[in-house]
């Protein structure tokens, strides 16, 4: 049906997307600086050549058909640049919303005596740029997706290294809320590293843990009890006094689990139990 | 039929769990090994669970009775090699077996049964 809009965009290319630049740079607010003229022309020129494609190999309502094919690539290509450089959803929706009035505009003039006629076919580009929309704000939101998955995980990656400071005496600084997941990870790490170095004292220090609730100690407990069940004696360290309050208030019994204020009392006491000890030279 | 082998060494016991331990084979090492205790005098245990992939609750709960026998015949029981997979399965499983000594590896075990054991002539000789 849309064959009208076919015909107007391959006669009056250039002047689409010159009337396209002028409302985008309406519409588009203080993100506009973050894009430069040349590249959101080069954008338009790319959805225009694509749609124009679209048309000629037939293309109709279905957006997943073979003949969108070409202009899907451009949408999602589009979508994801802009998803990266920071621009809101709407903006990005904005983008191919913002095609409409000018096309209208067109098909107004094209159907000045049929007022039927042209009612069809803004009814018609209506429902396809809509849809071009929506597929735009989809691979949008997957592409935000993808992006605070990776963040997740290199956040995982990041919080639970594994450092030995003495031959035999490993140091697990801990950095964020703990919850299950995280402390799977951790336990792993440490457990691993225990049997890689053939450790037999950890210290788990807790002072970047911000707070320390039932859950968070029993998660500590479980490490320290798989250190032990492998041979590795544990000591916490880093326990701010808001910390020591809570854990008394809230009735958590740390058990056997020795536990130092600081680092370098637990590193003093981890030497001792070696028959180690740091002199001045 | 597996048959875990109970090696003397001085005055203690090697046991080596090789083999996948089911609960029968549990029961009879259990056996074996109080035998052992008592017409070796054994003064200590060391089981070497390095090449156990699976610990269940019910092994869990043999090495903690195996412990417990071992420390009212007079020996100390040590448990070496465990690994990561099976320590965190064990304590998700509640089971932190509490009065079991553990160690890295056979060596460290061996030096925590002779510390022990010369940390106890020691008392001894105080007595006297």
């Amino acid at each position: 049906m849309p064959s009208r809009l076919g015909q107007i965009i391959e006669q009056k290319e250039g002047q689409l997307i010159t009337e396209w630049m002028t409302q985008l740079s309406q519409t588009l607010g203080p993100q506009k600086s973050q894009i430069s003229d040349a590249e959101l022309r080069t954008n338009l020129h790319d959805f225009v050549l694509a749609l124009k494609q679209g048309f000629a190999l037939g293309g109709g309502q279905r957006l997943d058909s073979a003949a969108w094919s070409s202009l899907r690539d451009v949408l999602t290509n589009l979508s994801r640049q802009r998803a990266t450089q920071g621009f809101t959803p709407a903006e990005t929706a904005m983008f191919v919303f913002s095609f409409k009035p000018v096309l209208f505009n067109e098909l107004r003039n094209a159907n000045k005596n049929d007022p039927a006629a042209l009612a069809d076919e803004i009814v018609a580009t209506t429902e396809l740029l809509d849809k071009f929309g929506l597929f735009t704000m989809e691979v949008y939101q997957k592409t935000r997706e993808a992006v605070i998955v990776r963040q997740q995980q290199e956040m995982l990656e990041l919080s639970t290294p594994v450092v030995e400071l003495w031959t035999g005496i490993l140091a697990l600084p801990l950095i964020g809320t703990l919850d299950s997941a995280r402390t799977q990870i951790v336990m792993q790490n440490l457990l691993e590293a225990v049997v890689a170095k053939g450790a037999d004292l950890a210290i788990i220090d807790i002072t970047g843990v911000p707070t320390v609730d039932t859950l968070v100690a029993q998660h500590l407990l479980k490490t320290v009890s798989a250190a032990r069940l492998m041979g590795a004696e544990c000591i916490i360290s880093g326990i701010r006094p808001q910390i020591a309050q809570t854990i008394i208030h809230l009735g958590v019994d740390l058990g056997s689990v020795i536990t130092k204020a600081n680092l370098a009392d637990a590193f003093r006491l981890a030497l001792r139990k070696r028959s180690l000890a740091v002199a001045a030279i | 039929m597996d048959k875990i082998p109970i090696l003397k060494l001085g005055p203690f016991l090697l046991v080596t769990i090789q083999v996948d331990m089911h609960d029968r084979l549990a029961m009879i090492l259990q056996e074996e090994l109080t035998d052992r205790i008592v017409t070796d005098h054994a003064r200590g245990v060391l089981i070497d669970i390095s090449s156990l992939d699976i610990v269940d609750s019910f092994i869990g709960r043999m090495l903690s009775n195996i412990a417990g026998m071992a420390r009212v015949l007079d020996a100390e029981t040590v448990v070496v090699g465990m690994q990561p997979s099976v320590a965190i399965t064990l304590v998700e499983l509640g089971l932190s077996l509490p009065g079991i000594r553990t160690a890295l590896n056979v060596d460290r075990g061996m030096d925590l049964l002779k510390a022990s054991l010369v940390e106890e002539e020691a008392v001894r000789g105080q007595d006297d």
